[in-house]
């Protein structure tokens, strides 16, 4: 199978701090791909470099095997590539509706949003979901919990992903009931035959929801696991240096 | 949540509230006097100017921006338009001689006044990050020189704008009303019904979050910043219309008048949040307090007194709300 987003031997540095030497990772439609590693291994730059937020000095990204050179957040966004970042990225004062479709607003007569269609849209897509927050879609999206501002955002990356969702740490900041809840929808995701990648520091979370672990350590990948093939033991031998199973690559 | 519940937690409903109540006890107080519709024609077309100022400054004061450049804007707008008068010969115009043309040329110099003080405030703020209360009260003070510069100190009289100043196209109806009132039925629809108002509500919310889905957040708020510029510069062609003279010294509190009705009109000061109609409820409630102490022959001084209550009151709640909203 074709990943649906790829990353070969890429190179990134900042001054004189190398934040990627190397690093490759593949992601693929139906699957949930976890990226693991300490902290600075370099999984948010990677990210970064996949969602099109940076630019790498070296290396090749590829979107459905194709080579391409992703030039911002809104060149990928065009190829189906949506992100979700630590810090969620929301309007507080707005509500769901509005947030999903900001900057991509339905409009009338052109110059006019539609927010009433905008609204049933929403409403129906966090239906399909599993987001249970239909009788709030007239709330500021600031009234919600922690993990129904998660769920807004990344239901919101749902709608608009043909290809990859990205999420850097989804489940950090949440309760055990809300993580719960976002590991699910993450698995929903996944059925819909989108990509879906996402960085968690916590390992039996990451070997519950991965169908496939990429470890990356001082800026290179130095494991893959199917799942099935790893534990928590061998994760931790792996993002410690103690463990790889990939050749060196440079 | 119950329905009352809810309403108090709109801020513009219990600003509505309080403008309602003051209605209510001056009518009682002076009856025949203050409830008469002469009276409300009169306050509304005492406050139509503010009023327009006023919308611009919601649009700005969303974005979580302020303008105090305001009475630069509308003095500029005046010293623009009787030149643009002069120019096209039109400033002699006598008292009841009607010529479009004259008009139209005002309104041309009173608007490229207001564009190109909210472009200046716009760049400034947009693209050079001047907080927007240094950047406009930068061109608060450069604008007020220009005018006074331009005038030689002096303000200047015509009656070419008078039949937009005084006449009533609406039987009964000075025109200052139905003029105010298309601006805020235009504000209204660009704030709360179009994109552009979307867009601006999300870059007062969270800038980040309107920059990452690919808003150019920076030319929004250079387009919001000549809004106020506008109907700062709009303002001012209305102000010569009705006095029939420029007041250069006459403007100087309105950037402190538009953001008081503004902010009890329950528009956030910290962005994100606002609406055309509490601002125009906003704009009513000094001025019913005002003419209501006169009605009934308290020292009108009061009036200040009285807003800067209001006013407080106003903000404080809104804090509360989002401190409770913030937790939940
Ligand atoms: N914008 C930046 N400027 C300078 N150094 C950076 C920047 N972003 C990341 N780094 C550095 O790159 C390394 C990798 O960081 P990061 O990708 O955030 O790691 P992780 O997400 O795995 O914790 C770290 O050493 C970090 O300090
Ligand atoms: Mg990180």
């Amino acid at each position: 199978m074709t990943p649906a987003l790829a990353a070969y031997n890429i190179v990134k540095s900042f001054g004189q701090v190398r934040a990627l030497r190397g690093a490759s990772f593949e992601a693929y439609p139906g699957e949930v791909t976890a990226l693991v590693g300490d902290n600075g291994a370099g999984k948010s730059t990677l990210i970064k470099v996949l969602s099109g937020a940076l630019i790498a000095d070296e290396g090749e990204v590829r979107v459905g095997g194709e080579a391409v050179h992703l030039t911002g957040p809104q060149d990928a966004k065009a190829r189906g590539i949506e992100t979700v970042y630590q810090d969620l990225a929301l309007a507080p004062d707005l509500d769901a509706a509005a947030n999903v479709f900001l900057g991509r607003e339905l409009r009338r007569l052109r110059f006019l949003h539609d927010h009433a269609e905008m609204r049933r849209r929403t409403a129906t897509a966090f239906a399909d979901l599993g987001v249970g927050l239909v009788q709030d879609m007239r709330q500021p999206v600031a009234a919600f919990s922690g993990g129904q501002k998660q769920s807004v955002a990344i239901a919101r990356a749902a709608m608009w992903a043909s290809n990859v969702i990205v999420m850097d740490e989804p489940t950090a900041a949440l309760g055990v009931i809300q993580t719960e809840k976002v590991l699910e929808l993450v698995a929903r995701i996944r059925d819909r035959g989108v990509a879906v990648v996402f960085i968690s520091h916590n390992l039996p979370q990451v070997l519950d929801v991965a169908d496939r672990i990429e470890v990356l350590r001082l800026g290179a990948r130095v494991a893959r696991f199917r799942r099935g093939e790893s534990d928590v033991d061998r994760l931790i031998a792996a993002i410690s240096g103690a463990y790889t199973n990939e050749e060196a690559q440079k | 949540m119950t329905r009352a519940k809810e309403i108090l937690r709109t801020p513009t409903m219990v600003t509505f509230g309080a403008l309602l109540l003051i209605i209510a006890a001056f009518s009682i107080m002076a009856p025949g006097l203050f409830n008469t519709p002469g009276n409300f024609l009169q306050l509304a077309q005492n406050v139509a100017i503010l009023t327009v100022v006023s919308v611009g400054t919601t649009f700005v004061i969303i974005t979580a921006g302020v303008d105090l450049s305001i009475p630069s804007g509308i003095v500029l707008g005046e010293v623009f338009a009787v030149h643009a008068l002069e120019m096209v010969g039109g400033l002699d115009t006598q008292p009841g001689e009607v010529h479009i043309g004259y008009v139209f040329a005002a309104l041309g110099g009173a608007i490229l006044a207001g564009l190109s003080i909210g472009a200046i405030n716009g760049i400034v703020v947009a693209y050079m990050k001047v907080p927007p209360l240094l950047a406009t009260l930068g061109t608060l003070g450069a604008g007020l020189g220009v005018a006074l510069i331009l005038q030689n100190g002096v303000n200047t009289s015509t009656y070419a704008l008078d039949p937009i100043g005084h006449g009533s196209w609406i039987a009964g109806v000075p025109n200052l009303i139905p003029i105010a009132l298309i601006i805020v039925v235009a504000g209204y629809v660009l704030l709360h019904m179009a994109v552009f108002g979307r867009h601006t509500f999300a870059i007062g919310s969270n800038p980040e979050a309107a920059r990452r889905v690919g808003i150019n957040v920076e030319r929004h708020l250079l387009k919001v910043y000549l809004i106020g510029g506008v109907t700062a510069g709009f303002a001012g062609f209305l102000s010569v219309a009705y006095f029939s003279t420029t007041s250069i010294g006459g403007h100087s509190t309105d950037n402190l008048q538009a953001v008081t009705a503004v902010a009890l009109g329950g528009t956030s000061l910290f962005g994100g949040v606002g609406s055309i109609i509490g601002t125009l409820i906003g704009v009513w409630i000094p001025a019913v307090l005002k003419n209501g102490f006169v009605i009934n022959g308290v020292q009108p001084y009061w009036q200040d007194v009285a807003v800067g209550l209001v006013l407080i009151v106003a903000v404080w709640l809104d804090q509360l709300r989002r401190r409770s909203r913030n937790r939940g």
